[in-house]
């Protein structure tokens, strides 16, 4: 018993033991290798990480309930990138044009709303024709994304507010504005997974579907609400992102399901469903955005970015199932 | 009985599917306070009868009584509202929620806003959980558990509900002797507690320890109901199937050939330690011991799916190492594994496919499968174990359990080996194919192979054994020969070590 909590100490553990070894690595290895004389550990340097974290970092928040759950969904970046499109151009609508600045909290409930109706959309097909998850959000990612370039052909939709911007690029207590939403999803997720029945039979359906519905819980409706949760979060990535940059590229966002799922496995999410914390996406999505900076930092191009994440992606998958090939084995003794 | 009111009674019920009578005119009840068997081959119609309890499946006719009150099971929830609920075989846990979560899955208790009252939580599972005085709390994570006490889970979550019958469903299956003591421990307390319990299970032992009245069905048609001291099994088997089973002690009468295989000092970690034994052509070892003694581990070992730590393993007198599957198939040892559908059988490939599996690389005209090869392989195993089926098209996983069984031995067969080890020969199959199973075993010794059984039930091993490896705690205690044996000394061997560890 007492093996069996240390290792799961370990388990959850290991991401943030990772980070910290990231963090002396580059900070060594920045001695001889970085491009600028500012030391990697540096305060800015620090709090921009954790802004660069948000936009992905709010979607795999997002995503750790989906898979917890027993679900997947491949269709963030494209909503991702319409919740954009809806925030920027809602704000040109002639509609709002007397509003004046007024028109901000109005765009961003717009596209908030259609994410999150978007995101419905595929809980509901999920729910409703019993396909795979990952089939039907395969699905809707291209639907989507053919949307994004219906409403512009190849070209951006851009509309840069003044005052958005500055909202933006605030800073309070030191956080940027997007750690700042960063940081209260988080919350506010770890809280549904914690202590609401929602949450916890979230866990229940993914870990055993058939035990969940002799219980009497009803799947449909769970999932429902996480396909819309994932959905709104996506469209609030949005949202923190472009108030900030002001321009839509059609191609935004593509690769972005698959950056957070990899930061949602890192944080020892099980694909399978069951098992995963919000905490340990956290962990995760931080990793990663590390190991792109820090690999930035002494001047390794993207390509080598991705190849490197690649390989620590695979090795931790492969340590985690050594881990509980192990814990198996111990079991059956 | 404390009260002739029957808790569930059910009258007359019929159920037919297109072509089938699955029940037909099928009554039953079950008092407060006793535990009444049912009884039955496989497809008799136990299954059909519990889906209709559970509120699956609607009688075309009949009527379903809980304390005299007529009531319609719409489903699985509306049963366990009423007071009907179900231990099922297969246990049916998220194994990474806490014993809690799982007791109230379904129905966790609300604080408002949606949010668990945890401390409500934990403080009504403990209450049941004492109860049943298991060794856990509500806060352990149901992966940490052994099967037994995941059963125990299941048991606390009927109790969630005031029961009025409680149906465990082969509820043995997986545990060890010394576990279904603490099961029927418990059985009995809710017995004295007024529940009335209805019990199905293959096992004769069980039903005659435990059960007040025994009813039999047999296809769909019920066949009566007994008190349990005024029957025996011979007659309950009778009922049954319809003839006589035969459970006598079988020791070899033909010569016995060279030593086929031989284990020296074999060791692998902790799952078990100097393990020494050999088998000679036309005998059958047998292995018995509780789970997790050992018995799956070395013959896993000895089908390369382990390596040993030490030790070494000889077949025909020459010294072998087997690294994998293929090498152990090359060296002529097969293994019939425990789990047949997970890990025996490719369920959704059709009979002779299944049947010629491992040797398909032989089996070739040119680039080609030989198609016409293999069906006639497929077709004289048939003829040799019985195999029914309509034909080698038919897919393995509508087979029966029986059939299923002697497609994996014949697979094995058909490649000749020198040693077969079969693990756990007849879990999950209905007492009529069990025999046949049994007999088949004593033929393939008789015709001259080296046979290792694995088995948990005592009567299997006795009966199809001509020596007997009892095993504790990864070591073999002793080796009894069939003399030798008795179902006393036996049970001495594999858990009398205990007190002293």
């Amino acid at each position: 018993m007492k093996s069996e909590q240390t290792k799961k100490l370990i388990k959850s553990g290991a991401i943030w033991f990772f980070i910290v070894v990231e963090l002396i690595f580059f900070s060594i290895a920045g001695e001889y290798l970085a491009l600028s004389d500012k030391a990697f550990m540096d305060a800015d340097n620090m709090l921009l990480l954790l802004k660069q974290s948000a936009p992905i970092g709010i979607i795999a928040v997002g995503m750790t309930l989906i898979m917890v759950n027993g679900n997947i969904d491949l269709s963030v970046g494209a909503i991702f990138a319409i919740a954009g499109i809806v925030l920027l151009d809602t704000m040109s609508w002639p509609m709002f044009a007397d509003m004046g600045d007024g028109v901000i909290p109005v765009a961003w409930v717009l596209a908030l709303l259609v994410g999150a109706l978007l995101g419905a959309l595929n809980g509901v097909i999920v729910w409703k024709t019993g396909v795979d998850a990952f089939i039907v959000t395969l699905g809707s990612m291209l639907g989507y994304r053919g949307l994004v370039f219906m409403f512009n052909g190849e070209n951006p939709t851009s509309n840069l507010n003044w005052t958005l911007v500055d909202f933006a690029e605030a800073q309070f207590l030191g956080l940027h504005t997007a750690t700042w939403f960063f940081a209260a999803v988080v919350l506010v997720v770890w809280f549904i997974t914690r202590y609401t029945i929602h949450g916890r039979n979230a866990y229940a359906i993914g870990d055993n579907r058939d035990a969940a519905v002799n219980a009497g819980i009803r799947v449909g409706p769970h999932m429902l609400i996480n396909f819309t949760l994932i959905g709104f979060l996506a469209a609030l990535s949005a949202v923190v992102f472009y108030s900030e940059s002001g321009s839509v590229n059609p191609n935004d966002g593509q690769l972005y399901e698959l950056w957070v799922i990899t930061a949602v496995v890192l944080g020892g999410t099980k694909l399978t469903g069951g098992s995963g914390s919000i905490i340990g996406t956290l962990g995760g999505v931080l990793a990663i955005q590390l190991l792109r900076k820090g690999l930035g930092y002494i001047g390794a191009d993207t390509s080598t970015v991705n190849l490197v994440i690649g390989l620590i992606l695979i090795v931790v998958l492969f340590i985690d199932r050594q881990l509980n090939v192990k814990g198996k084995e111990a079991l059956k003794v | 009985m404390i009260n002739s009111t029957p808790a569930l009674r059910l009258e007359g019920i019929v159920k037919t599917f297109p072509g089938v009578r699955a029940l037909d005119n099928v009554s039953f009840d079950v008092v407060p306070g006793e535990v009444h068997a049912l009884m039955g081959e496989n497809g008799a119609g136990k299954s059909t009868l519990m889906k209709v309890l559970g509120g699956l499946y609607q009688p075309d006719f009949g009527s379903i009584f809980i304390e005299d009150k007529s009531v319609e099971m719409t489903s699985p929830l509306h049963s366990k509202a009423l007071g009907v609920v179900f231990i099922h075989q297969e246990l049916s846990l998220a194994e990474e929620l806490s014993v809690a979560e799982n007791v109230y899955l379904g129905e966790l208790p609300r604080k408002g806003f949606g949010l668990v009252d945890w401390d409500l939580l934990y403080s009504k599972t403990d209450a049941i959980l004492q109860k049943l005085r298991v060794g856990f709390d509500a806060r352990t994570l149901v992966g940490d558990l052994s099967i037994a006490n995941q059963q125990m889970v299941e048991i606390a979550r009927a109790l969630t509900v005031d029961a009025k019958a409680v149906i465990f469903d082969e509820p043995t299956a997986s545990l060890t002797d010394a576990e279904k003591l603490v099961l029927f421990d418990v059985i009995s307390d809710l017995k004295q507690q007024g529940v009335g319990i209805i019990y199905i299970s293959h096992r004769m032992e069980e039903i005659f320890k435990i059960t007040d009245r025994i009813t039999v069905l047999r296809d769909g048609q019920y066949q009566g109901t007994v008190a349990t001291r005024d029957t025996d099994e011979e007659s309950v088997t009778q009922m049954m199937i319809g003839r006589k089973l035969d459970l006598s002690r079988n020791a070899s009468h033909h010569e016995l050939g060279g030593v086929a295989l031989e284990v020296k000092n074999l060791s692998c970690g902790d799952l078990y330690t100097d393990v020494s034994f050999q088998v000679r052509r036309g005998e059958v070892l047998g292995f018995y011991g509780l789970v997790g003694a050992g018995r799956t581990e070395i013959a896993e070992t000895l089908f390369g799916l382990r390596q040993p730590s030490s030790g070494s393993i000889h077949v025909d007198g020459k010294e072998v190492s087997v690294a994998s599957p293929a090498e152990a198939i090359r060296l002529g040892i097969s293994l019939v594994p425990e789990d047949r559908k997970g890990q025996g059988l490719v369920l959704g490939m059709n009979c002779r496919d299944n049947m010629t599996l491992p040797q398909i690389d032989d089996m070739t005209a040119g680039p080609f499968v030989a198609n016409g090869a293999e069906v006639s392989l497929f077709d004289q195993y048939r003829d040799r174990l019985d195999i029914r089926t309509p034909g080698w098209k038919q897919t393995v996983g509508n087979l029966s359990g029986g059939n299923q069984q002697k497609i994996v031995i014949g697979k094995w067969l058909s490649m000749h080996p020198n040693v077969l080890i079969v693990d756990e020969p007849t879990r999950g199959i209905d007492v009529g194919s069990k025999s046949e199973i049994h007999k088949l075993i004593r033929e393939l010794a008789a015709s001259g192979y080296a046979v290792i059984v694995i088995s948990s039930e005592m009567p299997e091993v006795l009966h199809v054994s001509d020596r007997i490896a009892a095993m504790f705690s990864g070591e073999i205690v002793r080796t009894f020969t069939s003399e030798e044996v008795t179902e006393d000394n036996l049970i001495q061997a594999i858990s009398g070590i205990k007190q002293k560890a």
